[in-house]
């Protein structure tokens, strides 16, 4: 177990709170440089509904005061990015008086609890097979039916949930089309309520596991080749040790490693692949708070959703980056950072 | 220890050997390059040949009935499909072959331009990280470090949710701005690894100017690495185009694939089986996605010969 120096932990911490500072900056700037003013999507919204709005005037300056629009831009900006830090994202538009981070926090544990689930098992299965090609001693069927099986790899996860969905929800039937639980079952800590959400949970993240994990075997098929050239696994293998022992021990465990910081690099699309699959399946985490806010031309809600995912990601990022280290002793951190 | 633990190879292994070095002698022949290139092609050609052989004015609402099945099909009101909307139609009444004929060229043309963008942007700024060294390079690694985990995804929901429609080239310059980050990287990795070696210490004894030292001896050598990149930066390109398409926020006028199959996931498509309105579009992506999964592939092999053994 390795100790983090100072100067890396200085260095992914630079690093982390750039992007976050980049991601919100652009966030601010890219609707000011729009020609669409909320505070008219709004007064819209209420004459849409209402059939006309008096003092209509009045209720634009007022709005516009509220949110904050009559002040200098930078007073805007700094205001912006304190609330941000702070999560306050301010009110949604559609609707109203709504704070954004309540929405938020109502979506994000749907999103966080598919994401891990559907990383654990592809990670696990992608891993394993990615090693089994390799392995001199897997079945020839693996050989052959795992690289048949690489070219779904390459498509998007919103296209794989569109056949999952038209075949196991739409023809068979044997899962639900939408939604993240059943409309029945009360939410809580019942057993009903979590057989639901299980259910309801397998088809989206099925259809993230079936294109993810050939990237995983994919990049553990090339480290299992460079590991068993290795002199350490000729060793092992002289000394006569189980071929199985070899694999898990031996093998496995020296491959494995940079994997990890393969997903690093892979998280920002996963997460952005998740939201779309959220949103075909009107599953109810962020994607679909996303999809929503979009077609309401809810901004706030806009803002806030990404501002949260990228948050996520590069935390998650963040994570690998000092958690690596530690497992691998191998690495040096003063050559890292350098 | 001198003894090898290699097992010596038979006569006949030795000759198996020969044949598949010799086939394989160029690395650029490789089945899975010629596979993936077969497979965008015959995309391409969709576009090329099915605007000279079929009418693209199809592609309106209305040309033709709406929801007719492809041929051999029936649909729900009992409809079957008929040879002038051989593929079918969608809810608009517009003939789906028409649609990716339009549409698929669009998705290869953001996917391809965005990535000759960001690659140029990668090239120029890793070569600068490299050479130039100090402050720059600090500057540009940090910024790449940063860009890389930002998801190109999110960035540009808020933009083009704030500015409405948006055309192909726009989209495929706004995409740019997110794939410049690991040309960048892979390049000042190269540069900085290759600095120290013996032909460009060569290169510069017998005063070969940066400029032809970076173009003329470094960059053929990176050649396989930078087109794998910029594979799987269309890749990435087109996966961001088509979910925001998805998300009905890619060009509102132009048919895309992701257009289409947005307007199929709103209309109930899939409850009411009209299988071919989203089913085609996406399995067209799918063999696109393939086909550069494929060259891909072969490129690693290009440049890793360790991979070729095993195939």
């Amino acid at each position: 177990m390795g100790q983090i120096p100072a100067s890396y932990l200085m260095n992914r911490l630079v690093t982390l709170s750039l992007t976050v500072f980049i991601a919100a900056t652009l966030i601010w700037i890219i609707p000011r440089l729009s020609p669409v003013d909320p505070a008219d999507i709004m007064l819209g919204r209420m004459a849409a509904g209402a059939g006309s709005v008096a003092n209509s005037e009045e209720i634009l300056a007022q709005l516009r005061a509220n949110f904050g629009l009559d002040d200098p831009l930078i007073l805007q900006y700094l205001k912006y990015l304190w609330n941000t830090l702070t999560f306050n994202f301010g009110l949604s538009t559609a609707s109203f008086p709504t704070p954004v981070s309540s929405l938020i926090a109502a979506a994000l544990p749907w999103t966080l609890g598919l994401m891990i689930l559907s990383l654990v098992i592809t990670f696990v299965i992608g891993n394993l097979l990615g090693a089994l090609m390799v392995w001199e001693r897997s079945p020839k069927l693996v050989k052959v039916a795992i690289p048949a099986a690489m070219v779904f790899t390459s498509i998007p996860p919103i296209l794989s949930g569109l056949l999952l969905m038209w075949i196991f929800s739409a023809k068979l039937r044997w899962f639900p089309l939408t939604g993240a639980y059943g409309l029945t079952v009360e939410p809580g800590w019942s057993w009903d309520f979590v057989q639901s959400v299980l259910y309801h949970g397998f088809l989206p993240a099925m259809s993230i596991v079936i294109v993810t994990f050939g990237f995983w075997a994919l990049g553990m098929r090339g480290l299992m080749i460079t590991v068993q050239g290795e002199d350490y696994t000729k060793l092992a293998e002289a000394k006569g040790l189980k071929p199985r022992y070899i694999l898990y021990k031996y093998m496995i465990r020296n491959a494995i490693l940079p994997q990890i910081t393969a997903f690093a690099l892979k998280i920002g699309l996963l997460v952005a692949g998740q939201v779309l699959v959220e949103r075909i399946f009107a599953y109810n985490g962020m994607g679909k708070l996303l999809y929503d806010a979009i077609l309401d031309q809810d901004f706030p809600v806009i803002q806030g959703v990404s501002f949260v995912i990228i948050l996520m990601t590069a935390l998650a990022v963040f994570v690998v980056d000092l958690v690596y280290p530690l497992i691998d002793p191998r690495i040096r951190h003063e050559r890292v950072s350098a | 220890m001198t003894a090898s633990i290699e097992p010596t190879p038979t006569a006949a292994e030795a000759r198996k050997t020969a044949r598949q070095m010799r086939r394989f002698d160029n690395p650029w022949l490789n089945p899975k390059l010629f596979w993936g290139a077969g497979l965008l092609l015959g995309i391409v050609a969709l576009g090329i040949l099915g605007r000279i052989f079929w009418d693209p004015d199809l592609v309106f609402t209305g040309s033709a009935m709406l929801k007719l099945p492809p041929v051999g099909f029936e649909n729900l009101r009992g409809q079957a499909g008929t040879l002038a909307n051989p593929l079918g139609t969608d809810g608009g009444g517009r003939d789906v072959l028409a649609l990716l004929i339009i549409g698929a060229p669009n998705s290869l043309f953001v996917g391809v331009l965005a990535s000759l963008i960001g690659m140029g942007l990668g090239i120029f700024l890793g070569f600068t990280a490299g050479f130039v060294g100090g402050r720059t390079d600090d500057v540009i690694r940090v910024l790449s470090d940063v860009m890389i985990t930002i998801p190109p995804l999110l960035i540009l929901v808020v933009f083009q949710s704030a500015f409405g429609d948006v055309s192909l080239t726009m989209m495929a310059f706004l995409i740019a701005g997110f794939v410049w980050q690991s040309p960048t990287r892979l390049i000042r990795a190269q540069v900085l690894s290759m600095r120290e070696s013996g032909y460009v210490q060569m290169a510069r004894l017998s005063g070969a100017s940066t400029f032809h030292i970076m173009f003329r001896e470094m960059l053929p050598n990176l050649v396989p690495y930078l087109f794998g990149s910029f594979i799987a930066n269309v890749t990435t390109s087109i996966v961001t185009a088509v979910g925001l398409e998805v998300l009905g926020l890619g060009p509102q006028r132009i048919p895309t694939l992701g257009r289409t199959i947005y307007e199929a996931i709103n209309a109930g498509a899939l409850i009411q089986n009209l299988w071919w309105w989203w089913g085609i579009p996406t399995a067209l992506l799918a063999v696109m996605f393939i086909g550069l999964l494929l060259i891909n592939l072969g490129l690693d092999e290009v440049s890793n010969p360790r991979l070729r053994k095993l195939s």
